[in-house]
């Protein structure tokens, strides 16, 4: 079995292929709007040299990332023990080298790589424009304008990806996602900005 | 050579991995396995089913050992059919 056939089986036995989507998109999206805030804190502030931009977000996106990869397999972990205790008792066997056995061992792991790796990648997304600035690459929007704008398309294709589980319409559930990103930075402009 | 032809199974396995899986875990095990896998109680964890096996040449142990991993347990072997397959002479 290859090694993605393996994983999805393991969520599948579990029944964890919801929290992992749950924890991708929830963990994302602090991801997203963490590097918004700090980014319009950026542009409302005196200016700032970009490798310093650079360096703050960065050390929040490496933060987050942490925060969720500790957080979810502490967790995830005691529920995936809590789970294999409960249908040992139910089986009246020992299932520790079953797939379920294997399973209890690796979703969390798996379950944790997501919650951290979604905030992170999201975030070097975002940051992604500061980087081409600082290349010498000419964009169209000043560098921290461009990872706004960025931030918000990604905030909107979380949406989308959110309304594509739920059977809501994509783009409602998109534009839902985007008002929370744009509110989020209004708020930043007029009460830090002022 | 004796070669167990057909087996049944009366095996309690957890809800998941689902029937569908389950059997096919079991088929993959030989190269022309048949199953048939029949529900025939079920509690809030945990499942009792009838798997019927036919092939060729069945690896007992090998089915044991697929029923362990998807985190099943073997409760008894019901029927049984075997050939004795030794050319005479």
């Amino acid at each position: 079995m290859s090694p993605l056939k393996q994983a999805r089986f393991l969520l599948d036995i579990t029944n964890s292929r919801g929290i992992v989507r749950r924890y991708f998109v929830v963990n994302g999206f602090d991801g997203a709007l963490t590097m918004l805030g700090l980014i319009m804190g950026f542009i409302v502030s005196k200016p700032a040299d970009l490798s310093m931009v650079i360096g703050v977000c960065l050390g929040a996106a490496i933060a987050l990332s942490m925060s969720g990869i500790s957080s979810a397999y502490i967790s995830e972990s005691a529920e995936r023990k809590y789970a294999l205790g409960e249908l040992e008792r139910a089986m009246i066997s020992d299932l520790h080298n079953s797939a379920h056995g294997v399973a209890s061992r690796w979703v969390p792991l798996l379950v944790a790589l997501v919650n951290g790796l979604a905030p992170l990648v999201i975030s070097l997304l975002i940051l992604s424009p500061l980087w081409l600035a600082m290349a010498g690459v000419n964009l169209p929007l000043s560098p921290l304008y461009s990872a706004v704008f960025v931030a918000l398309l990604l905030t909107f294709l979380l949406g989308v990806f959110l309304g594509r589980i739920s059977g809501v319409t994509w783009l409602r559930s998109g534009i839902q996602a985007l008002l929370v990103a744009v509110l989020t930075a209004s708020i930043i402009y007029f009460f830090v900005g002022n | 050579m004796v070669n167990v032809k057909r087996v049944v199974l009366d095996v309690l396995k957890p809800h998941q991995p689902n029937a569908l899986e389950f059997s096919q875990a079991i088929a993959e095990a030989g190269v022309d396995y048949r199953v048939k896998l029949i529900v025939l109680e079920m509690d809030e964890n945990t499942e009792t089913v009838q798997i019927e096996l036919a092939g060729s040449a069945i690896d007992f142990n090998a089915i044991q050992s697929v029923i362990a991993n998807m985190g099943g347990s073997l409760h008894s072997i019901d029927e049984v059919e075997v050939n004795n397959e030794t050319v005479a002479g």
